[in-house]
């Protein structure tokens, strides 16, 4: 009998027959340590798909973290395991601190921010600074692997460049599989290990330099 | 002392002061003299064919017609708890919470003051069990009609948020949780109120009765003390129990917000 994984193992993302929408019979694997770009024209389902990824909207097929699989258990617990970090965060306490985890390691200087963040008010918070503090609040809960739905959409060019710089080096430290979805292909040269792009109701891989 | 009887022709004279209010809605173009009066006549042939059915029911006072005339309100009031909520859950959720919820705590609390409080004999004469029930079922209602209409609003609204909080790995209760509170706490506000204005601002409708019927006001208010008491405790673990099990159905086995589960609403 082989023992079993550590919880903080690193582990492929891998979806087998994966249809929702209009995509149909999606097969890819995610390495630990890699990240995935996903492109395709908007509405063509990129947020649905990462949503089926995270067990969100009902779906088939199956999708699996190494030896985890979707289906094997609760809901929360694949979410909290497979994170995804939607294009326009939410936020429903008054101050950021309040949406961390309790006695969290959090390092909100890599960001960008000083220590003082986290008694910031959320209701003034612009929406760069909600989408950094989203990427910084999911990797809190402590993931294994995530599903980034344009992390960079509303930032200026230096601060993508440092978001970029930040969520590469945690991916390979962390060994997480990530799928990253992004419009512009110089972020994907800059980012991606792979590159797939929706056509209709399969994905094509796009090569990479 | 004896009610002093109510000759037709009496109510005919305040039936003629809601003529004239209607008269005077017209003139004033509100648009709602046709909606009053319709209103009017139903108050008068629901109420006198209801006399029929209790004078009727009183004087069989078998148990069988008084437990089907209480199915009968239960049905009607789950079913007034069903129109009143713009957002309803499909596939009959909405009217099977909203009755089963009333079923558990309006019955229950309503059987338990007359076996265990009042203590009439035989304790389901009528007398005292179908007015009694009818007040537990009235404001039941309304409390777990806000209390749903609440929670399924919210949710509609608040979407966004609650999938967020899904995708950070947390509980679907946990997800709601907010939601849920405001949701029960706005179906119990209203009789939370009622008893805080009771005799002050307003002279509750069953003592006003029970002393125009020559009851003692001491006794009076000791039945409305009652019946203040028992509406509470029916509307809170009604309202609790109706906005749990939606919260629950608004929830897939994977947890994950199922609004396809809520109909739209009309027009």
């Amino acid at each position: 009998m082989k023992p079993a994984p550590r919880a903080d193992t690193p582990s492929a993302l891998r979806a087998q027959a994966l249809g929702v929408g209009a995509l149909s019979a999606i097969d890819f694997t995610i390495p630990p340590g890699h990240i995935l770009a996903l492109s395709g024209p908007s509405g063509s389902g990129k947020s649905r798909l990462l949503r089926a990824l995270a067990d969100l909207d009902p779906h088939d097929g199956s999708v699996a973290l190494g030896e985890l699989t979707q289906t094997g258990v609760t809901g929360h617990r694949w979410r909290q395991a497979v994170m995804m970090v939607p294009a326009d965060s939410q936020w429903w306490a008054d101050t950021v601190g309040e949406h961390f985890p309790d006695g969290a390691a959090i390092d909100p200087t890599a960001l960008g921010f000083g220590p003082e963040v986290m008694g910031w008010q959320v209701s003034r918070l612009s929406s760069g600074e909600k989408q950094r503090l989203a990427l910084l609040r999911a990797v809190a809960h402590q993931p294994r692997a995530l599903l980034l739905d344009e992390p960079t959409a509303n930032l200026d060019p230096d601060t993508t460049t440092r978001v970029e710089a930040w969520l590469t080096e945690l991916t390979r430290r962390h060994g997480w599989p990530v799928l990253w979805v992004a419009h512009d292909p110089a972020q994907i040269q800059r980012v991606a290990d792979a590159h797939l792009r929706i056509a209709g109701t399969q994905l094509e891989a796009v090569a990479c330099s | 002392m004896q009610l002093i009887d109510l000759a037709w022709w009496q109510l005919a004279l305040a039936a003629g002061l809601v003529l004239a209010l209607a008269a005077c809605t017209q003139l004033a173009r509100l648009d709602i003299g046709k909606t009053m009066l319709i209103a009017a006549v139903r108050t008068v042939v629901q109420l006198s064919l209801i006399g029929l059915v209790l004078e009727a029911l009183f004087s069989v006072a078998a148990l069988p017609w008084i437990a089907l005339m209480a199915l009968v309100m239960l049905l009607m009031a789950g079913r007034e708890v069903t129109a009143r909520q713009k957002r309803r859950l499909t596939g009959g959720w909405a009217f099977g919470i909203g009755t089963l919820s009333m079923f558990i705590s309006a019955f229950s609390v309503t059987v338990l003051t007359l076996v265990a409080i009042i203590g009439p004999e035989p304790w389901y004469a009528p007398q005292y069990a179908i007015p009694l029930l009818g007040m537990m079922l009235g404001n039941t209602m309304t409390g777990i009609a806000v209390g749903l209409d609440r929670l399924t609003d919210a949710v509609w609204r608040q979407r966004a948020l609650i999938e967020n909080r899904l995708m950070l790995g947390h509980r679907w209760q946990e997800a709601i949780g907010e939601a849920r509170r405001d949701a029960m706490r706005s179906g119990m506000i209203p009789i939370i109120n009622g008893m805080a204005a009771a005799g002050i601002v307003s002279l509750p409708g069953m003592m006003t009765g029970q002393i125009l019927a020559g009851a003692a006001p001491t006794l009076a208010v000791k039945y409305q003390i009652l019946i203040m008491f028992t509406i509470t405790v029916g509307t809170g673990f009604g309202t609790l129990v109706a906005v749990l099990a939606a919260s629950r159905r608004l929830f897939d086995e994977r947890e994950r917000l199922r609004l396809d589960r809520l109909s739209t609403p009309l027009k």
